[in-house]
């Protein structure tokens, strides 16, 4: 086996973030990789579910869009869009929503709309698409991004897609009753949504306002300045650092070979 | 009941300067053919509607045809961003373009709340969002039965909507397989609908192993219907051809500079007439 690459042990670690039974809404990108390699190795029965309405999705090939026709052709059902958000999304029938993100801030709170001000913006990006609905209706987000200091930042230029807020701030501020971002995988490190007591987001005594993520495990061979030198806010350390453990080889071909099949969207 | 015209008759017909107009396929089913007749016959003014303003709005952005995009994700899925609107909003050129902003969930709602005949569209949304300060239309309604507090934007009613399906019969009866995406809305809440087809039949009812549930529109609420082979590519339609993956990722180099866009546009749109320009799959 070659050198295992930053990238794929973000791949293979953020895809272990995810369990047979999960319905998983899957953002395009990053989280889309993760999420079939899950499918393909240790959650075979996963639902994944991509916001162009297609079910249970199976495909061999990672879609360049979300909207790929393999994605319709090798799913159980195909939807509306406006069944989708209505009564798949907005309905609570998701538990995952897998997310990635221009900028993110400690606190998870996502932006994807502009770099810069709003009405005269530095970088006009995209915009939430189906992001600010799946941010605050899955049952718990997750969260994939390669870092640096210009996704990783102290304060970012726009809230997209809610994650808990400011500091002093919490979900329930704004009537929203669901977990939010609980874990962050990245090219580096593992990262969990941890309150200063290091409790988890589904403690009972989780304290949200003071939350921020916590880097509770690293990729071998990444040290903690690597980390700190990647992210513009101060970093906090999990007291017991774990060390990412390695991608199985069963995980790597699984991945290879869908990188491989998928040559062209990619 | 839909008539049946040439796409150039059509555009012509139903499409002028300064209407709102919904082109809509959710990466799948795109007219494409549609977007570049509207092009060439250089309608301006346009309010343009949708949820994804890939190619073909870069395109109609980049050559000036809209003073305002109403839109949930403006990209080039899996490509990255989408230069020309970038042009526009970031230097106004070739104009300065408005931006009303909304998420995939509120455009859904909108659209589907214009084909029920209602004046707005209520859901669960845009809690916590940034996109609240930055869009007038975004407001709230509280609920009378439970006091939640519910997100409310106005539906959507395009005068005009657009979209590719499949097949449609000889009564205008319309057929789409695969992801439907929300065309069947658009076409609903519009006071026009065109509809461009892959291919036109005698009887959706007489097809070997037909299935009711792919007829999305009787011919009664559709405009008018267009013969237009690819005309969705280089997006694709399911069962006719695949997405030309490749020049999505092509499009990112043409458009990022604004003499190659105008040289691809005057080669592959405005020195086309209509007939040859589908042969060649819109490209």
């Amino acid at each position: 086996m070659t050198t295992i690459s930053p990238k794929e042990y973000m791949t293979v670690s953020a895809g272990r973030l995810l369990r047979n039974e999960d319905v998983c809404f899957v953002g395009i990108g990053a989280p889309s990789a993760a999420c079939n390699l899950a499918r393909l190795t240790h959650a075979p029965e996963i639902t994944l579910i991509y916001e162009s309405g297609t079910i249970a999705t199976t495909p061999d090939r990672l879609p360049l869009s979300i909207g790929d026709g393999e994605l319709h052709d090798t799913a159980l059902t195909t939807v509306s869009v406006p069944e989708m958000f209505q009564y798949w999304l907005q309905g609570g029938r998701i538990s995952i929503g897998f997310l990635g993100a221009a900028q993110l801030d400690r606190r998870g709170n996502l932006n994807t709309t502009v770099i810069g001000g709003y009405d005269a913006p530095k970088v006009r990006l995209p915009g939430g698409g189906g992001a600010p609905e799946i941010a605050t209706q899955a049952r718990e987000i997750f969260i994939t991004a390669e870092q640096s200091k210009r996704t990783f930042v102290d304060k970012i230029d726009f809230l997209t897609s809610l994650g808990h807020g400011q500091f002093g701030e919490s979900r329930g501020t704004f009537g929203v009753h669901t977990k939010g971002p609980t874990q962050l995988v990245t090219d580096l490190a593992i990262w969990d949504m941890l309150d200063p007591d290091g409790l988890k987001v589904c403690d009972p005594d989780f304290q949200a306002q003071t939350a921020e993520f916590v880097v509770v495990s690293l990729h071998p061979g990444v040290t903690r300045d690597d980390v700190v030198a990647s992210v513009g806010w101060t970093v906090r350390f999990a007291p017991h650092l774990g060390v990412t453990p390695t991608p199985t080889p069963l995980e790597l071909e699984t991945l290879r070979a869908l990188h491989a099949r998928s040559a062209n969207t990619q | 009941m839909a008539t049946f015209t040439t796409l150039s008759e059509a555009i012509r017909d139903h499409v002028s300067s300064g209407q709102s107009v919904a082109m809509e396929g959710f990466t799948h089913l795109i007219p494409f053919a549609a977007a570049h007749e509207v092009i060439r016959q250089g309608v301006e003014d346009l309010t343009l509607i949708r949820m994804t303003p890939d190619i073909i709005y870069d395109q109609l952005v980049g050559v000036g045809a809209a003073r305002k995009m109403v839109f949930s994700y403006a990209g080039n899925p899996g490509a990255g961003l989408l230069h020309r609107v970038r042009d526009a909003v970031e230097n106004a050129w070739p104009r300065a373009i408005e931006l009303e902003e909304h998420s995939h969930a509120a455009m859904a709602n909108a659209y589907h709340a214009g084909a029920a005949n209602l004046p707005s569209a209520v859901f669960r949304g845009y809690r916590g969002t940034d996109l609240t300060n930055v869009n007038p239309n975004i407001k709230s309604v509280i609920c009378p039965f439970t006091n939640e507090t519910l997100a409310c934007v106005p539906a959507i009613r395009p005068d005009v909507a657009i979209i590719h399906a499949q097949r449609a019969d000889r009564n205008g009866n319309v057929q789409i397989e695969g992801i439907i995406g929300v065309q069947k809305e658009a076409v609903l809440a519009a006071k026009a609908a065109i509809v461009t087809v892959e291919e036109i039949v005698d009887d959706l009812r007489a097809l070997p192993n037909r299935n009711a549930n792919t007829c999305i529109l009787p011919g009664w609420c559709v405009t008018a219907i267009c013969h237009v082979p690819k005309g969705a590519a280089p997006s694709y339609a399911t069962g006719y051809y695949p997405r030309d993956n490749d020049f999505y990722l092509e499009w990112s180099r043409i458009s990022s500079d604004r003499d190659r866009f105008l040289a691809w546009i005057e080669e592959h749109v405005l020195a086309h007439p209509f007939d040859a320009s589908v042969q060649e799959g819109a490209r």
